[in-house]
């Protein structure tokens, strides 16, 4: 007995079923959704103290007491390696928000204002977005000393501009429309503007840049924490963890060390980018080949 | 294009003003006398209490500081950008000894992710949606995706270690300092640099070429009975050009960040190698230097992608 499906047809339950066609993006999810749970849970998972320092069992390849060996000073890489987890995603999530406040605010600023506020706000963008965010962040960690926030708030920084363009976008394009005119027409002021129709118009296209702000922060902050500019030992984190194999004996003769973080980091990062390639197809149809 | 070209110019001049003023701020927070950064180590401890005070009044650091900023500003663009807290050689030394291995390196690396970027991207507009489009999809997705030190991580355990066929580490052996040696070094960190940047311009290739394969103007070429190849190669892959040199150019700055990690790990003596030992290091007058490059690097790079936009796209001069 076949039941047909539910009549109703939502734009959000649409984008759905355009991006469950995206195969690589709905495996991603799961993947991602595991590499979360697995950094919440890193403590039970794990078994062993990230930190504990055991000097008889040190640099020793996978075995049943260490499923990923054990690093230069006997520390666990499979703990590690869970809680180095909760560092990169939360520094891949933060940095991200903080490009889509910023963004989201000057975007609608920018194109509710126009004229030269709506000039200043792109050079702007323009500025940002010529730089290259990681010889920034070498250049900053340096003078005033690496630091996870520093590292957090730079990044975001210099990724705002890609969602202030696609805010302001949204916000030309409403600006000339009936209902905003009525609204703003009933006395709407910029605030309500931004709240009742601005952010739920981005929401879609912000979604998409948000998520490949993620992958773009979560590769940035181990790029940092690999050249020691990042997150500081002894909090692991994927990029620091492969520091360590800067050596030719450790990449020789200790892969485990610089095997796991490595394809953590890109695993996790590709997953991202393909979720983000996967909500653009959905949220915007006409952009999918 | 010249009230173009000079509005671009004025923005970007106004823009390192303010480059300098943030970079001069930061100087501002480092630790220690900024005296120390402006006068070589030996003068500074040998030198008496007048020597000193006399140089502190010359180099403006008694003034407020704006009179600060502005001598070292001035001071920085006749090229006098202090001394390393290091070893007491200049800066501009220092720096410019590490110039040429960066541009080689970044010289060569374009070079490879144009050749991976161009077959592929045309080959990709051609075959939309073939295994081949899919591939190279995937493959630039993974050249953004995995970071640039893990590849190079495992290019070092495959081709250094197990079958030791190229170097992994410096520019050349010091007992055979010749230019092939220097190529031999170069391979590996050229390969990695231009796979990791060819990502961006592949795709960039793909959605021109599919433009401009598009156009009526190849339809007629085709209609005409010019050879397939003649019309993708001298026809249409010439105007999709202008949109991706203008991609290159302003991607410039991303190349030199990819150097920079290249350079740490292959231990290539190049400006980004320079960076990161020298912030290890606290050499704060060396770091300052790297940034001022670093700006008038990103600014010129901006300026080369305007000029090339109005020099092929005659559209834009009229504006």
């Amino acid at each position: 007995m076949t039941v047909s499906a539910p009549a109703v047809r939502t734009p959000a339950g649409a984008a759905l079923r355009r991006f469950r066609k995206h195969p690589a993006a709905v495996v991603s999810v799961v993947f991602i959704a595991l590499v979360v749970l697995a950094a919440i849970f890193a403590r039970p998972l794990s078994g062993h103290d990230p930190n504990a320092i055991d000097l008889l069992s040190a640099r020793s390849g996978p075995s049943g007491g260490h499923l990923l060996g054990t690093d230069s000073t006997g520390r666990d890489v499979l703990s590690r390696l869970l809680f180095a987890g909760r560092i990169s995603l939360g520094v891949g999530i933060a940095s991200a928000a903080i490009a889509v406040v910023i963004g989201t605010v000057l975007g609608s600023i920018a194109g509710l204002l126009g004229g030269w506020v709506d000039g200043l706000v792109m050079r702007l963008a323009d500025v940002f977005m010529s730089f290259p965010s990681l010889v920034v962040i070498v250049v900053v960690a340096g003078i005033l000393g690496p630091s996870v926030l520093t590292m957090v708030i730079a990044i975001g920084l210099f990724q705002w501009p890609v969602c202030g363009r696609i805010v302001r976008g949204v916000t030309l394009s409403l600006r000339e429309q009936e209902f905003v005119l009525a609204s703003r027409a009933t006395g709407a002021g910029p605030l309500w503007l931004m709240r009742k129709h601005i952010i739920p118009a981005a929401l879609p296209p912000v979604s998409v840049v948000a998520t490949l702000a993620v992958a773009q922060a979560i590769a940035l902050e181990a790029t940092l924490s690999f050249l020691g500019l990042g997150v500081q030992p002894p909090a692991a984190s994927w990029g620091n963890m492969l520091t360590d194999a800067q050596s030719l004996t450790v990449i020789r003769s200790e892969p485990w060390l610089w095997l796991s973080p490595g394809i953590a980091v890109a695993l996790t990062v590709l997953a991202v980018n393909f979720i983000g390639d996967g909500l653009r197809d959905a949220v915007d149809p006409r952009s999918s080949s | 294009m010249g009230a173009f070209l000079v509005r671009r110019l004025s923005i970007n001049v106004l823009v390192f003003f303010l480059i300098t003023i943030a970079i001069f701020a930061l100087v501002h927070k480092t630790p220690g006398d900024p005296i120390a950064m402006q006068i070589p180590a030996d003068q500074l401890n040998s030198g008496s209490a007048e020597f000193i005070a006399q140089k502190r009044a010359e180099l403006g650091l008694d003034g407020s500081l704006l009179t600060q900023y502005w001598h070292w500003l001035t001071n920085a663009l006749h090229g006098d950008l202090g001394y390393s807290l290091l070893n007491g050689r200049p800066v501009t030394e220092v720096l410019g000894e590490r110039v040429g291995p960066t541009v080689e390196l970044m010289g060569v690396g374009l070079l490879v992710s144009v050749l991976i970027a161009f077959p592929l991207g045309i080959l990709a507009a051609r075959r939309r949606n073939s295994w081949l489009d899919y591939g190279a999809t995937v493959v630039s997705l993974g050249s953004v995706s995995v970071p640039v030190f893990f590849v190079a991580l495992i290019v070092i355990y495959v081709f250094t270690l197990k079958f030791q066929w190229f170097p992994s580490s410096g520019i050349s052996d010091p007992t055979n300092p010749s230019l092939l040696n220097t190529l031999h070094h170069l391979v590996l960190p050229a390969l990695i640099l231009g796979f990791g940047n060819s990502g961006p311009f592949m795709r960039y290739v793909r959605s021109s070429m599919i433009t401009e394969l598009s156009a009526d103007y190849v339809r007629t070429a085709n209609a005409k009975g010019a050879p397939p190849r003649r019309v993708v190669l001298r026809h249409a892959f010439r105007n999709s050009l202008i949109p991706v040199l203008t991609v290159i150019a302003s991607n410039l700055p991303q190349l030199l960040a990819g150097a920079v990690v290249i350079e740490q790990v292959f231990a290539w003596p190049g400006m980004g190698q320079l960076a990161v030992s020298s912030v290890n290091q606290h050499d704060y007058s060396v770091i300052v230097g790297f940034a001022l490059l670093i700006a008038i690097l990103v600014l010129m790079s901006n300026l080369l992608a305007d000029v090339l936009y109005t020099v092929v796209d005659p559209r834009v001069r009229l504006r």
